[in-house]
This record gives structure tokens, sequence and C-alpha cells, in this order.
């Protein structure tokens, strides 16, 4: 086995941390407190990160993307989740399902998101379907060569940002091992598209400065050119990436349990009561010592699976437990970080409060902690018959 | 005309230096190692150069064991053309840095070799002036605007009390200061680059230098810890204590 890092990668991983210390984290405070980040800002760091080529770094480079394999991508993801999630994002990293684009498509959507002049967002949850995603209502109606949709998505990431989105909506039903379940299609939806709109979503505890929405689809008339992939065949498109999107949360988890930690051990190495540096209290440093053992078990669990993803062997249950493990050890690190801080650690001064409050999305989107544990445990028992 | 670049592999600024327990030097196990500052403001100058059509070709050599190797990728990541790794594992002084930086620029005739002006871990500020003796070439050190012509560059040093400007006939040894330029970052396309370009790798016996040390090292020390400040209360005061208890002004 080889862990090393490659020269390659560590130039990358500094020119990203460079990125981060001098273009994302002056505006944080700003972002934090306002709830907003201005779009001047937003073309500031894009033009930035573009020239860096750190934007679309991990789309092929046929496509004008940074040619990445997942185990780097996932390196310069640790590096950008350092900073608010608002900022990091505005590095884009384009929806990877869009290496799905065919033919026109591909000019598009699939290029011009590489290259810095279209944002996707991603459309799958619903009010009434969340983790059980098949159960969505949203449904497009074949009429001719177009397709009708109808129905509302809810909880959708930086739609505002978005000039098209990636739209999953059934198609029809089919008779399944375990009964009927609906089909389920993926479409290329452009924004002003008539009878598409939408509305602000839901303040929420996290992501200051990037925002959900709901969007609604009222008799919205697409035609088929615009489906991705096959009809009928969403999900099998779905499942081709969205392995690489869990591991993607994982690495932006991972660099927050970077910034938490060495917070956390500044602190602690120079904070002085009862006449000695707290580190010196064992309850202290042993909380110290349980925050790097989770931040190395998630770092090796995240960079394994990007591994094998990059190795063409990576199965569900990896990705799975890398989520599973770097979203819970950023929870147990961001928590044990303001433990450490004491009533500074819940202060605003201190970028812990705001990675403690943003950690709490990390164990619901992307595939709940429960239904990635369920995708754990049905690895193990299917081959048993259980 | 090609440029020199020597790069040192130093530890990172950031980086709180510990002396080693045993007080043989300062500790570099699991320490951040980057390339010296200063060097980077000099490989930034180069490209610059290149960039402009005043120079053909960047090499940048480091002296140091293996893993300064990433050092001269990070140069060449920043759009140096090759590198030259002269491997030794032990300390280099000043004086062999300069033996065998003379014997690779003999090799490849720079028109001019971009120094820094000294490197952070040891601060010695002596290698780009012995280099110049050593060729016998003329130097111009501490640069903060450097203008390279045909047969000469003038550059504008740093200096105590102000800036002096000079001329010195090419080839010349110039060692770059602060405010000359702000280096780039390594972009990624170059870092792609950067893997493809060929560093060679050299002994020190190969250019035919002893790099043993002609210094010993008693003993490394922490500096003693600064004691408090006291506040004054006027300049009079001020005034007073720098004459009567600090003695630094008459
Ligand atoms: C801020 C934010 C941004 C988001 N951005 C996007 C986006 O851009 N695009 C998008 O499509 N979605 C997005 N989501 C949706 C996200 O993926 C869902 O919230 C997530 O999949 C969970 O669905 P739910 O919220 O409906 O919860 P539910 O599915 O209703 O879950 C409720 C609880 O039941 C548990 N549960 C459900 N099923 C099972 C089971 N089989 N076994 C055990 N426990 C179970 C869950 O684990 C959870 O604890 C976003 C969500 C948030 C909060």
């Amino acid at each position: 086995m080889d862990f090393s890092v490659t020269e390659e990668q560590k130039l990358i991983i500094e020119t990203a941390l460079r990125f981060v210390e001098e273009e994302l984290y002056p505006y944080e405070e700003e972002v934090e407190r306002t709830d907003a980040i201005t779009p001047e800002l937003v073309e500031q760091i894009k033009q930035k990160s573009i020239e860096l080529g750190l934007y679309a770094a991990g789309m092929p480079e046929d496509c004008g993307g940074g040619g990445l394999d997942t185990l780097t991508m996932c390196m310069l993801d640790r590096a950008l989740g350092r900073a608010n999630m608002a900022l990091n994002y505005t590095v884009y990293r384009p929806s990877n399902v869009l290496q799905a684009c065919v033919g026109e498509q591909r000019e598009k959507y699939l290029l011009p998101a590489c290259r810095g002049e279209k944002v996707d967002c991603f459309a799958m949850t619903e009010p009434g379907a969340g983790s059980d995603v098949r159960g969505m209502k949203t449904f497009a109606k074949r009429d001719g060569s177009d397709f009708i949709i109808n129905g509302t998505k809810h909880f959708i990431s930086h739609a505002d940002w978005a000039d098209f989105v990636i739209l999953m909506a059934a198609t029809g039903e089919e008779d399944s091992a375990r009964g009927k379940r609906k089909k389920i299609t993926t479409f290329l939806v452009d924004k002003g598209t008539p009878g598409f709109t939408l509305r602000p979503g839901y303040k929420n505890v996290s992501h200051r400065g990037y925002h959900n929405f709901i969007l609604d689809f009222e008799d919205c008339r697409i035609p088929e050119s615009q489906v991705l992939g096959e009809v009928d065949k969403g999900f099998d498109v779905a499942n081709d990436w969205l392995g690489a999107t869990r591991l993607q949360v994982a690495s932006l988890c991972l660099g927050r349990c970077d910034r938490a930690l060495e917070h956390s051990l500044d602190w602690a190495a120079n904070r002085e009561q009862f006449g000695q540096k707290i580190a010196k209290f064992q309850g202290v440093s042993f909380k110290l010592a349980d925050m790097k053992m989770r931040l190395k078990a998630a770092e090796l669990l995240t960079y394994e699976a990007a591994w094998k993803y990059d190795n063409n062997c990576m199965e569900d249950m990896d990705a799975a437990i890398a989520k599973l493990n770097a979203t819970e050890a950023l929870a147990f690190i961001a928590d044990e970080a303001i433990q450490i801080h004491g009533g500074m650690g819940v202060m605003s001064e201190l970028p812990l409060e705001r990675i403690w409050r943003d950690a709490r999305i990390e164990r619901i989107w992307e595939g709940t902690s429960e239904i990635q544990r369920h995708i754990i445990s049905r690895a193990l028992l299917r081959p048993l018959g259980a | 005309m090609k440029v020199l670049v020597p790069v040192k592999r130093v530890v990172d600024y950031n980086v709180k230096i510990r002396v080693k327990a045993d007080q043989t030097g300062v500790e570099t196990a699991n320490v951040k190692m980057s390339m010296n500052p200063f060097d980077e403001i000099a490989v930034e100058q180069a490209v610059r150069m290149k960039e402009a059509g005043q120079a053909e070709e960047v090499i940048a050599v480091s002296i140091g064991p293996q893993q300064a190797q990433e050092t001269i990728r990070t140069a060449l990541a920043m759009g140096a053309d090759r590198g030259i790794l002269v491997q030794h594992d032990g300390e280099v002084e000043p004086l062999a840095v300069a033996k065998i930086l003379k014997a690779v620029a003999e090799a490849e005739g720079p028109g001019v070799i971009l120094c820094g002006k000294q490197a952070i871990d040891d601060d010695a500020n002596q290698t780009a002036q012995m280099l110049s003796a050593l060729l016998g070439w003329p130097q111009a050190t501490f640069v903060s605007k450097l203008e390279i012509g045909s047969d000469e560059a003038t550059a504008t040093r740093e200096v105590d009390g102000g800036l002096e400007t000079i001329k010195v006939k090419l080839p010349a040894v110039c060692s770059v200061d602060l405010r000359l330029n702000e280096p780039r970052y390594a972009s990624l396309p170059n870092i792609m680059k950067a893997k493809k370009k060929p560093i060679d790798t050299k002994s020190p016996a190969d250019l035919g230098v002893d790099p043993a040390p002609r210094l010993t090292t008693v003993k490394v020390a922490e500096p003693p810890p600064r004691q408090a400040g006291v506040k004054v209360a006027d300049v009079a005061e001020l005034v007073a204590k720098l004459r009567d208890e600090a003695k630094v002004i008459g």
C-alpha cells in the first residue's frame, strides 16, 4: 500500500491553501454577518479560481476541466472546505453527472459549466420524498417528442446561482422484485423555461450565504433532447456519479476538521488557567488526541474510497463508510473544539461556532447517516440472504 | 540568455521553530518544509524575464536531500523550465553551496544568477556574494528592482538608509530582496506541466566539490525569552529611559 502524497498533490494542496487564506478567509466574516455573498465577490473569486485552474478542477480535461482524479480532487476539496460553504462553493465543482451530456448538450451545458459560464443545481428532493427518492411525485408526461413536467422540488441548494437545473422526475412505473416502482428520468431544464419558477427556501442553521430554494414546475414543456442519459434511466446516471459526490462531502468535512483541530491545538497550547497551559490538563489533551484519531480515520477512509473510485473498484459501501465517518468525525471534532475553547468557542470571533453549525447538515444531505448505515448493512447482509 | 535560480528547501516560514532536545540544531522531523521565500521571489523574477522575452530558459537548482526535488518541482510549477538537484544529505555551508553553484554556472553559462538574498533558516546572507567572488562576476545584492539589458543590468538595491541604483555587466550574480515582486501561485495546469519537466540529479563530487563543513556547530539554543516591556507616560520619559537605562542614545 502506498499512502504517500505525490509532489503534484502537495503543490495543488499548497496552491489551494494559499488561495483559501488569501482569497476566501478575508470575506468570511462579511458573508457570515450578512448571510449573503455579493455577485461582485462571486465573480472575483470565480475569475481567480479559473486563473489558477481550481475551478472545475475535477472535470475531465477534454471538457475544459482540470482533469484531476478523484483522490486529488478530495485533497483539493479538503483545502477549499476550510472556508465557509458560500465562499468555497464559488470555486465551482460542476455536478459530475454532467459528464453524461452527449451531442449538443456538451456545448450547451457541460463545456460552459467547466469554463465558468454556467452553473448547475441538482434537484432530486421533494417535500414528500427525501431519503425515499423513488417516492418522488414530480412527473414528466410524454407529449409527442416533448415532456410536460409538473411537481415541486425543495431544499435545492444554490438554485439562485444556477443557470440550469439537473432535474430528476418520474416518467412511469415498472415492476421490480419488490413490487411496483417508479421509473426516473433526468432532465436539463434552463432557468426561464416557461412553467418553471423558483421560490426562496428555508432559513436554516447552517451555511450563511449559501441558500436553498423551492422549484415549482407547472406544465413545464421540455423537449426530449434535454434528457440527460436515457429516458427512464435517470438513476443509472445518478448512480454512476453520486458516490463521488459523497466523497466530496467527506472531503469538505475533513477541511473543517483540520481547521477546528488547528485552532484547538493553538488554544490549548496557549490558554492558561490555574497557572498552567490548559493542554497540561489531561481532560483537554485527551480530547485533542481523540480529535486527531477521528480525523485520521476519516481521512484514510475517504482517501481509500477515492483511490478505489479512481481504480474502478469502489463499492457503494466504501463511499457510504467514508461519508458517514467523516461527517460524524466533524460533528465530534467541532463540538470538542468548542469545549476546549470554553466560552470563546461559541463566539463569532472564531470560525468554530460556524463550523459547528455547518457540521449539522453534513449528516443529513447526500444521504442521511441512517441511509449510509442502511447501505453498509445491506451490503453486508444481502449475501447472507437477510 | 539562461537564468539560473538556486532554490533552497527550508522549514516553512509559518512553522514555529523548535530547538532539538540535544541542542545540535532545529527540529526538522515532521515539520513542514517549503521553498525559501526569497528564492520564490527570484524564481518569479526569472519567470517574468522569460515571459518578457529577456530569457530563453530558467533553470532551478537545489542542493540538499532527495526531498529538495519537491522544492525544484515548485519552481518548475511556477514556470522554470528544468531543474538540477545536487543531492547531498548533510549540512552544506554557504561556501560549499557557492562552489557547487559555480560549477553549475560554468557548465550552464547563464546570463544571470538570481539568488534569494538569504535563506530564512540560517539567515547567512553569504552565498550570492561568495558565488560572485568565485566566478569573478559582478554582484548586485538586495535587489528590489531589476532591469535587464543586452549586456548589462540596472539594479536598485535596498541598502541601509535608502536605495542605491547600480549597473552591472552581465553575466552577474543578483540577490533579490522582498520588495522585488510578489511571487505567483502555481496554477493547476502549470503543476501538471511541471510533472513532465526534467530534473537532473548530480552529486557534489560530480561537480568536483567537497561539501564537508568547515565550521563546527557547538550548540544551538533558544534565545532568552523576552522580558516584559514597560509603559512610559510621555516622550520625555522615553528619551530619558533610552539615554539613562538602555543607553542607546547619547
Ligand atoms: C440545506 C440543505 C440543502 C440541500 N440541498 C439539496 C439539493 O441541492 N438537491 C437535492 O436534491 N436535495 C438537497 N437536499 C436534500 C437532502 O438530500 C435531504 O434532506 C436528505 O436526503 C434527507 O431527506 P429528508 O430531509 O426529506 O429527510 P427524511 O428522508 O424524511 O428523513 C427523516 C429521518 O428518517 C430517517 N430515515 C428515512 N428513511 C430511512 C430508512 N430507510 N432507514 C432508516 N432511517 C430512515 C432519516 O435518516 C432521517 O433521520 C438538501 C437538504 C438540506 C437540508
